[in-house]
C-alpha cells in the first residue's frame, strides 16, 4: 500500500482508500485502523484539502522541510476522512486558520522520486 | 490480618509494597546508567525489607536509543548484582509497562515477589531526532517533524474543539511547579503566575516553553509482592485492582487528537469509574495533554492531579510512567490515601495509555 502511495506522489498525485462502511482513509493502509478491517478500493483525493490542526513555527529547526517560517498541520484532503502530517508554506501566521483550505504543490515531475519529498508543501489555495 | 480488596484483572492480587526515585536533573554528567540506578535499586531494597536473593522476578523498561547503543539494559542489571542468575526481562518502554509484565508474570502463582525498574538518561542525545524514530518511517518520519510541533497539533486541537485554553496549559503548569516545590525529587520548582507565564513567547503556536516538560535524567524502582507476602514487606501495600492498556493507530492524522479513546477504554476496564478517587498521578509531559487524560478517565475537578508535581516538574524518559505508578502508589503506603489511579503514555502524542487503580485496604 506504501509503494501505491508513494508512487501516486511520484505522479504528482495523492491517493487514499476505502475503509470500513467506505470510510476514505489517507495516506491509505492495508487496515482500517478502527475495526482492522482489510481495506479495498484506491482513490484520488486532493489536491485541493483542507487544515483540520496546525501549529506555526517562527524559528525552523535545521532538520525541518523549510528553512523559513512555517505551519506543521494536519491535512485531510477533498476526499479523504483522515489527515496527514505534512506543513503549509503560508508566510506568516496571520495566514493560518484551522479549516482553512490549501493544495498541494510538487516537486517538478522530472525531479520526482517516489518518496515523501515529492510533495514540497501545501500552500493556501487563494495564493496558487 | 488485613484484607485483600477485590480486584478487576488477574486471579492472584499484587501490591506494590516499595516504590523509589532519584532525583531528576537536566543532565547527569557523573554517572552512566548502572551508577545512576544503583542508588535508586537498594532504596528500594531497603524500603522494602528485602534482599535481592528474595526476588523471584526482574523486568525494566528502557530504550537503547537514549544511550546509543545496543543491550544496555543488559548491563543496567549490573546495578542488581544478579547472580546467582535470576529470571529477568525487559520492554522497550516506560518502566510502567514493565510493571505491567511483572504483575502478568507473578499471576502464574510460583513467584511472590518481582523488582521493576525504568530509567532513562535523556542528556546523551537529540531528542527530537531519537522520537522521529517512533514514527510512520514512510510518511512521517522524513519530515522529521520535533516534539514540540507534534504536540502543538494536538494542543491546536484541545482549543478548537472548546475542551481548554492556552491560559488553562499556563494554570496547569504554574500548579504543577508549585507543587513540585514540596517533591525533593523534582526538577522544575517554582511558583509562578499564569499572568506572567503567558507573556512567554510562542515556541510553537499554540505552546509556550511552560506548556512542555523538562529534559530530565532519572531512574526509579518498584517491588511488587503477591497476595499475604504484600502485609510481609509493607504495613499499608498498595493493591492493583485494575490495571490495563490500550494503543491506537500510530497514523495519528486518523485520530481525534483532542480525545484518548485508548485512556478511556483501559480506565473502564481497570474500574477508574467503580469508587473515590483521593488522587491521580498522570505521565501528561504537555500541559494540554492533562485535560485529554483527565476527561478520558472520567476524574471530576475534586481529584488532585499529579500533586507530585507531574510530568511538567520532571520527566525521566522511561521511567517517568514508572514514578506516576509510584507516586500514586506511595500515597498509600503512607497512609494518606485509599484509592489513587496511575496512568502512563507511549509512543507519540497519547498513541497508547496504560491506566492502574490502587487501593488501600
Amino acid at each position: 500500500m506504501i509503494g501505491s502511495f508513494l508512487t501516486a506522489l511520484r505522479d504528482g498525485v495523492l491517493i487514499g482508500i476505502k475503509g470500513t462502511g467506505g470510510k476514505v482513509i489517507f495516506p491509505p493502509t492495508e487496515y482500517d485502523p478502527d475495526t482492522a478491517e482489510e481495506t479495498s478500493g484506491i482513490v484520488n483525493v486532493g489536491p485541493g484539502a483542507v487544515v483540520t490542526s496546525w501549529g506555526w513555527v517562527s524559528q525552523p529547526l535545521k532538520q525541518h522541510p523549510l528553512a523559513h517560517p512555517f505551519a506543521w498541520a494536519l491535512i485531510q484532503p477533498d476526499g479523504a476522512d483522515t489527515a496527514m502530517l505534512h506543513v503549509v508554506d503560508a508566510g506568516s501566521e496571520s495566514a493560518m486558520a484551522t479549516g482553512m483550505r490549501v493544495t498541494a504543490t510538487f516537486r517538478p515531475a522530472d525531479e520526482r522520486i517516489g518518496a515523501m519529498a515529492d510533495l514540497v508543501a501545501f500552500v493556501p489555495e487563494e495564493a496558487k | 490480618m488485613s484484607t485483600i480488596p477485590a480486584t478487576r484483572q488477574g486471579h492472584r492480587p499484587v501490591a506494590i509494597v516499595g516504590f523509589s526515585q532519584n532525583h531528576s536533573v537536566r543532565s547527569d554528567s557523573t554517572s552512566n546508567e548502572v551508577e545512576m540506578l544503583l542508588p535508586v535499586i537498594h532504596d528500594v531494597f531497603n524500603r522494602a525489607g528485602l534482599t535481592k536473593d528474595e526476588i523471584g522476578f526482574i523486568c525494566s523498561g528502557s530504550t537503547d536509543y537514549l544511550i546509543g547503543g545496543p543491550f544496555s539494559f543488559v548491563t543496567a542489571l549490573d546495578a542488581i548484582g544478579v547472580w546467582p542468575p535470576k529470571s529477568e526481562s525487559h520492554v522497550e518502554m516506560d518502566g510502567a509497562w514493565a510493571l505491567y509484565e511483572a504483575f502478568v508474570r507473578l499471576q502464574e502463582g510460583d513467584l511472590d515477589t518481582a523488582l521493576v525498574y525504568g530509567f532513562g538518561k535523556s542528556s546523551l542525545g537529540d531528542l527530537n531526532e531519537i522520537y522521529n524514530l517512533q514514527l510512520d518511517p514512510y510518511t512521517m518520519a522524513p519530515l522529521h517533524p520535533d516534539l514540540v510541533s507534534l504536540a502543538a497539533l494536538q494542543a491546536r486541537a484541545v482549543i478548537d474543539q472548546g475542551l481548554g485554553t492556552e491560559e488553562d496549559f499556563a494554570r496547569i503548569a504554574a500548579r504543577s511547579r508549585r507543587d513540585a516545590m514540596t517533591n525533593p525529587y523534582a526538577q522544575i520548582k517554582r511558583d509562578d503566575d499564569v499572568a506572567s507565564l503567558m507573556r512567554e513567547p510562542y515556541l510553537v503556536s499554540p505552546l509556550r516553553r511552560h506548556c512542555l516538560p523538562p529534559i530530565s535524567d532519572g531512574a526509579s524502582a518498584i517491588i511488587l509482592a503477591a497476595g499475604e507476602k504484600a502485609f510481609e514487606l509493607a504495613e499499608h501495600p498498595a493493591w492493583i485492582t485494575g490495571i490495563d492498556h490500550r494503543i491506537e493507530t500510530h497514523a495519528f492524522g486518523a485520530r481525534n487528537l483532542a480525545v484518548s479513546t485508548s485512556t478511556a477504554k483501559a480506565a473502564a476496564i481497570a474500574g477508574v469509574g467503580e469508587g473515590h478517587v483521593d488522587l491521580a498521578e498522570l505521565l501528561t509531559p504537555f500541559a494540554h495533554q492533562e485535560l485529554i487524560v483527565k476527561a478520558a478517565l472520567g476524574l471530576s475537578d475534586s481529584v488532585a492531579i499529579n500533586p507530585s508535581g507531574g510530568p511538567l516538574a520532571a520527566n525521566p524518559l522511561m521511567s517517568g510512567g514508572l514514578n506516576r505508578l509510584g507516586e500514586a502508589a506511595q500515597a498509600i503506603l503512607d497512609g494518606r490515601a485509599t484509592r489513587t489511579v496511575a496512568h502512563a503514555t507511549g509512543g507519540p502524542l497519547l498513541q497508547q495509555n496504560l491506566v492502574c487503580v490502587l487501593e488501600g485496604a
